[in-house]
């Protein structure tokens, strides 16, 4: 065979037939749902199945006293009523931590706690019935005896002498520090000609996936297997922490996650009272369903973003970044998260402050603290709007400082475009980012003059508007540096298998999973065009641990980037094989034939020698045919890791338009522009709506999103009438470019796009923001940014 | 004991009073197109219809629809009254997890309806997003939603 390249293969060759690498091709899954035909965990329905409701602790901290199960078990419907003691008998406990992140501690975590609650909504006793009514039935007639403990919600004050100490055993409040030191940061700033600071603040907020978190555990007795039907973006990490806690062969375990109805990081994460379900169902031996709520989605899911930053930023005379220095403080509740750990959100503002800019001292400072809140854990782009607004946010402050237009400061720190491979001061290794081509790339996209003219001219209205800007980076396409080598059984690598059937139509199974950012399409056409079909005779199986090759599912945008090259690898395996087997049938070199929309070609004149269904039919019904030592498996499976990368960085620039009321504190957005640089797109479409519906939960983010606790840590969000999300009359329309540097790690060179709208909308809806604020000398950096905090910052209000 | 038409189909049930429209639909009928998200009326993933009108199931009590016309996704899909609406959402990609979809495309319908009614005018982008500022998406970003609604929406007015 000749040398493969992505020439070869026609990556940039999209006049092929079957060249479906960069088309917009429609989503092969689309139409069920579109008809409201797909298969969400709570459509399953088993046999013998039962429903599980739990009660949950009304209190931030308390102990647990006597638990009265009698009232409950006589509810009609009810089977069983399950304690922590209960569940620890067939279930061990977990400790989030990660050896790689030095001195990180957190304490044993068990399905439902045996002695103490520490956030309000903790699940806390199980109640088992025929119908999840009869259930609700049996919580409300449960009688718990809590003691009220004083409770540490102020991440401020979590190391304070005298705090309440969350977990005596671990000594203090303190989960992991980490302080990222290069170059002479104090040097740089005393020699500074201008020095600017602020402290930032991101609201703690959730990642309300409109399908909660839904799971039917069935331990089928027989045979001792766990079949776990699971709204999960990680099945085959489930697969091992079930088949772990619950002493089972990882083997024995089996989950299928089939339509998932949005994730973004919330379905990543080990949850108690998701185990608990597993545990009954091992008990019961029969299957267990447990469908959250709303609010049981609130108080349980994961929250992030909870974070406090102090930061500065040295420039010199022409604008030069000398240094920044960051001190981050972030609160995670009284658990770290298993099994990607709580510390990693703060670790990446360590890893992520500055990112897009060249420049030689920084330090920066993560202090993780515990607290009695709900636990906080990994959410879409993990850090990055926080390092993202942080950055961004000082860069506006030293522009304006030093006079000088924010797009010009920008362009001259910006990292060239010629200067890859690259090292960040905290460590980050940059194959190649085109930070100066988003930059103009956007420019061509926003008018930036009008733009001007119009503000200057809506000023004098009392008309205030602003535009502001924020470029990025995100960490994309994961190698085990990210938990792999911290001991967690997360895997970095994916496989794909090809199959060819006799009908010439393929089937692929893949590791990762779909939760409808599109996997399934681009895997089609990934297939389609490695193996030389039309993408409509490819189907694609995912989520399910026991049909699809190991991997690591969805998470750090890794479907396109890791599933993605295992997919082209095999496909590319699955066509040299088929012509193996052609040029035996068709008396000529394997090497002289090619395949194109389903038929064996000739490579040099392109004439059409056979179809796959005609080989399909002589392989496998007419054997006989062929040479006896013929290898005729027209199935191949490769998987895929990036070898020379700990991550595929990738890079973009957002611009926002807002309009600010000083009477009202509202902010109104008006345009939204993104340029990203994902390497290959493969499907431009699909890259284009993840962009948007990440700009808009990073516009949540920014203006309504807020987890909000009273002091005595009784969460005071718990509906969608009190924790605001965007809706469509609120958003503006959002305009997406592209800038292609494929990573040389793979033949693709696709890189991941999911995270790139969520790491940039908030700081450029923040400086957009305070540009609109500017001519009335207030200023926002703590996000949400409500009109409360608006008319504050305007002393409208005390 | 209730007797109602459901997508057309006459449908007799006893249901106990506290039993929900959505609840009574996905449990006691398998029609599970529509979604419970929220279940206090606010992300509109459990749209349908009752009587010509869209309705919130999870807000509706089954027991008080005896007599009633409800329509589901289910229903709206076999009858063919948004299959260009739909086939827009699948060109545009206006969908991604799916799951508020369903919901999303009978509000959608709504909006074809009454800009039927008003004589076959096209709503403004604004008009529809205004529309649909009841069913929330937290995939796609709304815009792509609105495109497929606007070109449906001009496609029937060419074409009326």
């Amino acid at each position: 065979m000749n040398e493969i390249t992505p020439a070869s293969i026609g990556l940039s060759r999209e006049d092929l037939p079957n060249s479906y690498i960069g088309r917009s091709v429609p989503r092969p899954n689309a139409p069920k749902l579109v008809q409201g035909r797909a298969t969400y965990t709570d459509d399953v329905v088993l046999p013998r199945m039962v429903h599980a409701a739990f009660l949950r602790s009304p209190h931030a901290h308390a102990r647990i006293g006597a638990i009265d199960t009698s009232a409950a078990e006589a509810v009609p419907g009810v089977i069983r009523v399950f304690t922590g003691a209960d569940l620890a008998k067939v279930c061990d406990p977990w400790v989030a931590t990660l050896d790689h992140l030095k001195g990180m501690k957190s304490a044993p975590q068990h399905p439902l706690p045996l002695t103490r609650a520490t956030w309000q909504g903790e699940p806390i006793v199980a109640v088992v019935a025929e119908t999840r009514a009869a259930a609700e039935d049996g919580v409300a007639a449960l009688r718990i005896e809590f003691e009220p403990l004083p409770a540490q919600t102020d991440m401020e004050t979590a190391l304070a002498p005298g705090a309440v100490v969350i977990h005596p055993e671990l000594g203090d409040n303190l989960v992991f520090t980490r302080t990222a030191e290069t170059g002479d940061v104090a040097g740089a700033f005393a020699a500074a000609h201008k020095v600017v600071e602020a402290g930032f603040v991101t609201g703690r907020h959730t990642g309300v996936t409109l399908e909660p978190r839904s799971i039917i555990a069935d331990y089928n007795r027989a045979d001792g297997t766990l079949t776990v039907h699971h709204s999960t973006q990680a099945p085959h990490m489930m697969q091992g922490v079930f088949a772990k806690h619950l002493r089972m062969e990882e083997g024995d375990v089996r989950v299928i996650c089939k339509d998932v109805g949005g994730s973004f990081g919330i379905k990543v994460h080990v949850y108690p009272d998701e185990v608990a379900v597993a545990a009954m169902a091992r008990i019961l031996g029969r299957p267990v369903k447990f469908i959250a709520d709303r609010f049981e989605a609130f108080a349980s899911d994961i929250h992030a973003r909870d974070h406090r930053i102090k930061a500065r930023l040295a420039v010199d005379t022409e604008g030069k970044v000398l240094a920044f220095d960051v001190d981050d403080l972030t609160g995670i509740g009284p658990y770290s998260v298993y099994p990607r750990t709580s510390a990693i959100e703060g670790n990446q503002v360590v890893n992520l402050c500055g990112g897009p800019y060249d420049f030689k001292n920084y330090r920066c400072t993560t202090t993780v603290v515990l607290q009695n809140k709900a636990p906080t854990c990994q959410y879409r782009a993990v850090g990055h709007p926080i390092a993202t607004a942080v950055t961004e946010g000082l860069m506006d402050l030293a522009a304006e400082a030093l006079g000088m237009d924010p797009i010009e400061i920008r362009r001259r720190n910006l990292i060239r475009d010629d200067a890859y491979p690259y090292t960040s001061p905290p460590g980050m290794r940059f194959e190649g980012l085109s930070h100066h081509a988003s930059l103009e790339k956007l420019l061509e996209m926003v008018p930036v003059a009008k733009i001007r003219a119009d503000q200057e001219e809506a000023r004098k209205r009392g008309v205030y508007r602003g535009l502001g800007f924020a470029a990025f980076i995100e960490l994309t396409n994961p190698s085990p540096f990210m938990y792999g080598i911290g001991g967690a059984r997360i895997s970095a690598q994916d496989g794909c298998t090809v199959r060819m059937d006799p009908d010439g139509s393929i089937v692929a199974s893949s590791g990762v999973t779909e939760q409808g950012q599109g996997t399934e399409a681009i895997l089609a056409q990934i297939v389609a065009h490695g193996v030389g079909v039309p993408v409509s005779r490819v189907k694609i199986i995912t989520g399910d641990t026991q049909t699809t090759p190991y991997g690591g599912g969805t998470w750090a945008c890794r479907g396109a980037g890791i599933g993605g090259e295992a997919a082209l690898q095999s496909a590319i395996a699955l066509k040299q094989q088929i012509l193996e087997v052609a040029g035996a049938m068709l008396q000529a070199a394997p090497e002289s034939l090619d395949i194109s929309m389903g038929h064996v070609t000739d490579k040099a004149t392109g004439a059409e020698r056979m179809t796959l269904h005609e080989l399909g039919r002589i392989v496998y019904f007419r054997g006989d045919t062929l040479p006896k030592d013929l290898q005729r498996e027209l199935v191949q499976t490769r998987h895929f890791i990036t070898k020379e990368y700990p991550f595929a960085f990738t890079n973009g620039i957002q611009a926002s338009w807002v309009e600010v009321d000083p009477m009202t504190g509202m902010v109104k957005l008006l345009e939204h522009w993104c340029v990203e640089d994902c390497g290959r797109v493969v499907n431009p479409m699909l890259v284009d709506e993840q962009v948007r519906g990440g700009i808009v939960q990073g516009i949540g983010g920014a203006l309504y999103e807020h987890c909000v606790y009273d002091s005595e840590g009784n969460l005071l969000t718990t509906t969608l009438a009190d924790y605001l999300v965007p809706m469509s009359a609120e958003m503006p329309e959002m305009h997406v470019g592209h800038v292609e540097t494929p990573t040389r790690e793979s033949l693709l060179g696709a890189k991941g796009a999911g995270e790139a709208g969520t790491a940039g909308a908030p700081g450029a809806i923040m400086n957009a923001i305070n540009d609109a604020l500017r001519p009335l000398n207030a200023r926002v950096h703590e996000q949400p940014f409500t009109p409360e905090r608006i008319l504050r910052a305007l002393g409208a209000i005390a | 004991m209730i007797t109602l038409t459901v997508n057309g189909e006459r449908v007799t049930r006893h249901v106990e009073p506290r039993r929900h429209l959505i609840d009574f639909l996905r449990l006691d009928l398998g029609l599970t197109g529509s979604h419970a998200g929220c279940e206090h009326g606010v992300c509109g993933a459990c749209t349908v219809r009752v009587d010509g009108e869209i309705v919130r199931g999870c807000l509706v009590l089954a027991a008080s629809l005896d007599g009633a016309e409800v329509v589901t996704i289910e229903g709206l899909s076999d009858s063919g009254e948004v299959a260009d609406l739909q086939a827009n959402f699948v060109a545009r990609n206006a969908a991604q997890c799916g799951f508020c979809t369903p919901g999303m495309i009978m509000t959608a319908a709504d909006i074809l309806a009454h800009a039927k009614e008003a004589g076959g005018g096209t709503p403004s982008r604004a008009e529809i997003r205004e529309h649909l500022s009841g069913n929330y998406c937290r995939c796609t970003g709304y815009q792509a939603i609105v495109d497929a609604v606007e070109d449906t929406l001009k496609a029937r007015a060419e074409h009326a």
